[in-house]
């Protein structure tokens, strides 16, 4: 097969994934009990014709399935729809997805370049003390609430020695970035750590790390040149899935650190009932994670030739 | 323990130097591992070995396993774990190898002291080319090539070995090659530096015997074409016989004797070797009753049988290809082939494991693969077997008393004081004290598992064994007890057997008839004598002759004479 074949097979799973996915969390989200319309008048009831106006122009007099397809059908033609109140979802995502995609891929880049190293680390000195503080701090890392970290790490490094901001994005990417970043970044950082060590500890014990050695090269080469790569496979995969776990993240760490990015919108949206809103705010959000899905099976190819020649 | 006094006796003095100096000088050589970081006493792997390798010669280490063969080798190279202690001295020309530190003795590596492996599939790095492992060799040892120049050296070597399209093939990765030829390009590329000295370990073990000719061919070759001396480490007396010099044997960690191959052979001093000698199956074994019973309905029977399995890609693979053969009942039927010429598949077919695409498998009166999920239990029940790996067929939380009364309790609903009765009688019948029904898998040899194997496989008296390879994993010593209590058992139960090997000698000592395999099909069956010593099919003869006997003038002749056919 070739590389244009298998990203056009890959595309074509991915449209799959993608509508079916879309049509679980529609039908969740407008089966949710409570009236969105009516919520919208607040205390005073709507008069009915307005409401019968509002149900037929959001087709919620239709079945759901009619209403996914309705979605679809705008969703072809670039239009994410528009909330309850007239806005279009596409407007207030677009103001606020470069803040949680800097946010997700920051972390993302954390736990790759930490993880990865202290992987490294700890796999080729098994048994040592530099090995054990590794396993101990994975552990601990891995056990604390992801909210406990962030308020705690805001209040030292941001408040008390003021290392980075406290809150907001005023001073842009890196700077108001990193210390959210690294808080979600904590547990899967940990968990790449530990897979990569795993990874590390079985490669050095191979076969052909053996003949590595047998062939004279000095252990720069064979770390550097073969052990690396060889273990960085496993752990690829791991790193696609945890980009859905950081995205998710994000819901509560906008919060805490005040950052106006989607995970914020999409928490306001559910408690609001608007459906439009979270729907807009999902597809959106899978759609990044899959494709980021699609950029690491790609490297996975890059990486292992035995995928290559399947 | 029976030692004889080595023919070069162990002293610590450096080597003369001088026109007839060693080019490898092992002096005293001991190797101990520490157990449990020394809550354990230190186990001792090598003893004291001493021994010169000549310019030009193919020195053999032999022995089973744990006899030090590999280790004291690997030691050579620092290649030990860090839990190993060496002693000793091991001069390479005038350098002190176990002297060296870390940096040194990675110059000495590959360069002047290169060495292949058993597995050469998994030898070679899978995520890079063959080209750039070739060339990262060359990089490290011989700088100041330019990339040209490396890429033609790394051709050279590859023509060298005889791998075809050499200028191709440097950018296959290693999982496009077969075992063959990885082990080919691992070959060249300890070659690459024309080091003083080439150890290999079991380098043909791992492969067919046909593809194993080929690399003892290209061994052999080389001989004449670099100036290399070679430390062959192997376990199989055919291979020494075809490709070395002079011979160490070891045992324990301690070399038992050494000889010139063709004095090891035909006088061998120590007990050991004699037993060793023995041991190791050879075609031409004499004619012994069988028990064939001709009238009954087959035990097995197979016929027009195809297996195919859906490939990559929707191409179909054909495992199996109009397969036709019988098991009388008491009759043993060797099936004899390479890998991936469907014998294994066949026997799974048998127990019901494997798809039949067309055909149909009879085993002891009932159709494989129709008829209700009870009736093909109640078949299975009158079938037993025997695989190849007993510690990966046995369930290690099990005891082994667990393991044999499993099929008991299940089939024949024995419990309590019975079953453990006919647990005892079982693991006495297999040459096991009954008291060891309470030890784990865990515990016990390699040997003494398969028996365990075997008595669980005989434990409902069942009319077909299937026994696929159970001895291919064994040392030979070793095999010879399982073979002989194998073929005491099948005397006295007379059960069937489909006994599927790759070893002709092997099946030699117990089938009544043998059948060859060769890519699915069927290439060859009929009585042992008639297969053996006088094969009709082109395939069975080159099987024959691939398989290098333990006699140094016999397989020399035996040589010659294929190689003068081939040309």
């Amino acid at each position: 097969m070739t590389a244009a074949q298998a990203v056009t097979r890959r595309l074509a799973e991915l449209v799959l994934v993608f509508l079916g996915v879309m049509f679980i969390i529609y039908v969740m989200v407008f089966t949710l009990p409570g009236d969105p319309i009516m919520a919208l008048g607040g205390d005073r009831p709507l008069p009915e014709n307005v409401v019968a106006e509002l149900r037929s122009r959001y087709h919620l007099d239709e079945p759901v399935w009619k209403q996914y397809l309705y979605y679809l059908q705008g969703l072809a033609q670039g239009d994410l729809g528009t909330n309850f109140s007239g806005q279009p979802v596409a407007d207030r995502l677009a103001a606020r997805w470069p803040v949680t995609i800097a946010l997700a891929l920051t972390a993302w880049g954390i736990e790759l370049v930490i993880g990865v190293g202290l992987g490294l680390y700890a796999g080729l000195r098994r048994g040592r003390v530099g090995d054990r503080v590794v396993l101990a701090g994975t552990i601990l890392a891995a056990s604390v609430p992801v909210f406990v970290v962030a308020v705690s790490a805001q209040l030292v490094f941001g408040v008390q020695l003021g290392w980075f901001p406290v809150a907001g994005t005023t001073q842009g990417w890196p700077t108001a970035y990193l210390l959210p970043a690294a808080c979600i970044a904590v547990f899967g950082l940990a968990s790449i750590a530990r897979l990569m060590r795993g990874s590390v500890i079985d490669t050095m014990s191979s076969d052909f790390v053996r003949t590595l050695w047998a062939k004279g090269l000095t252990r720069r080469q064979v770390v550097g040149v073969h052990v690396t790569r060889n273990s960085a496979i496993p752990v690829l995969t791991y790193l696609a899935i945890d980009l859905g776990y950081l995205l998710g993240g994000t819901v509560i760490i906008e919060g805490i650190f005040n950052l106006p990015g989607v995970g914020q919108l999409l928490f306001q949206a559910i408690r609001a009932h608007e459906g439009p809103t979270v729907v807009g705010v999902s597809t959106a959000l899978i759609i990044v994670f899959l494709v980021a899905n699609l950029v690491v099976d790609l490297l996975h190819t890059a990486l292992d030739p035995r995928i290559r020649h399947e | 323990m029976t030692t004889t006094p080595a023919s070069t006796p162990p002293t610590n003095d450096p080597p003369t130097s001088g026109s007839t100096a060693p080019v490898l000088a092992v002096r005293d050589l001991t190797v101990t591992f520490q157990v449990d970081s020394g809550r354990a006493p230190d186990v001792a792997a090598v003893r004291g070995l001493s021994y010169d390798l000549m310019p030009g010669e193919v020195l053999a280490l032999v022995g089973e396993s744990g006899s030090g063969k590999s280790v004291s080798s690997m030691a050579l190279l620092g290649l030990l774990p860090p839990t190993a202690t060496v002693t000793g001295t091991a001069h390479l020309g005038q350098d002190d190898l176990l002297a060296m530190g870390r940096a040194e003795l990675s110059q000495v590596r590959g360069r002047r002291l290169a060495m292949i492996f058993q597995d050469p599939s998994g030898a070679l790095d899978p995520v890079f080319t063959i080209g750039f492992q070739l060339g990262e060799m060359l990089r490290r040892h011989v700088p100041g090539l330019s990339r040209a120049e490396r890429r033609e050296r790394a051709t050279e070597l590859l023509r060298m070995v005889d791998l075809p399209d050499p200028e191709q093939r440097l950018r296959f990765y290693p999982h496009q090659l077969s075992g063959g030829q990885c082990q080919r390009v691992m070959i060249a590329m300890a070659l690459a530096c024309d080091p003083e000295v080439l150890v290999a370990d079991e380098p043909t073990t791992a492969l067919d015997v046909t593809v194993q000719q080929e690399i003892l061919d290209v061994l052999r070759r080389l001989r004449g074409r670099t100036s290399a001396a070679i430390v062959l480490i192997t376990h199989d007396m055919g291979v020494v016989a075809d490709l070395a010099d002079r011979v160490v044997v070891m045992r324990h960690g301690e070399a038992v004797e050494q000889a010139p191959v063709a004095q090891l052979f035909a006088e061998p001093a120590a007990a050991y070797t004699r037993t060793l000698l023995a041991a190791v199956p050879r075609i031409g074994a004499p004619e012994r009753p069988s028990g064939v019973d001709a009238r009954d309905r087959p035990a097995l029977n197979v016929e027009d049988l195809v297996v195919e399995y859906r490939g990559r890609r929707g191409r179909t693979v054909r495992a199996v290809d109009g397969v036709n053969l019988t098991v009388q009942p008491g009759e043993i039927l060797g099936l004899v082939g390479e890998s991936g010429s469907g014998k294994s598949t066949l026997g799974r077919c048998a127990l019901g494991l494997a798809p039949l695409t067309s055909g149909v498998v009879e085993v002891v009166g009932t159709r494989v693969g129709i008829g209700s999920r009870a009736a093909a239990r109640a078949a299975r029940q009158r079938v037993g077997v025997v695989f190849q790996n007993p510690a990966a067929s046995m369930n290690p939380r099990y005891t082994v008393g667990q393991s044999i009364g499993e099929p008991l309790a299940v089939h024949a609903g024995l419990r309590g004081p019975a079953l453990r009765a006919r647990v005892a009688e079982l693991l006495e019948s297999v040459e096991l004290p009954a008291a060891w029904a309470e030890r784990y898998p865990h515990e016990l040899s390699g040997g003494q598992r398969q028996r365990v194997a075997i008595a669980r496989a005989i434990a409902l008296d069942p009319e077909l064994l299937i026994a696929d390879e159970p001895t291919s994993a064994l040392d030979v010593s070793v095999q010879a007890t399982v073979l002989d209590l194998f073929r005491e058992i099948q005397q006295r139960l007379r059960f069937a057997c489909l006994f599927i090997s790759h070893d002709l000698a092997v099946v030699d000592e117990l089938a009544d008839r043998v059948a060859v395999m060769h890519q699915g099909r069927l290439v060859e069956v009929g009585a042992r004598h008639q297969v053996l010593q006088n094969p009709q099919d082109d395939y069975t003869r080159r099987l024959l002759a691939a398989a290098p006997v333990p006699d140094p003038a016999d397989q020399a002749r035996r040589r010659e004479e294929r190689l003068r056919e081939a040309s």
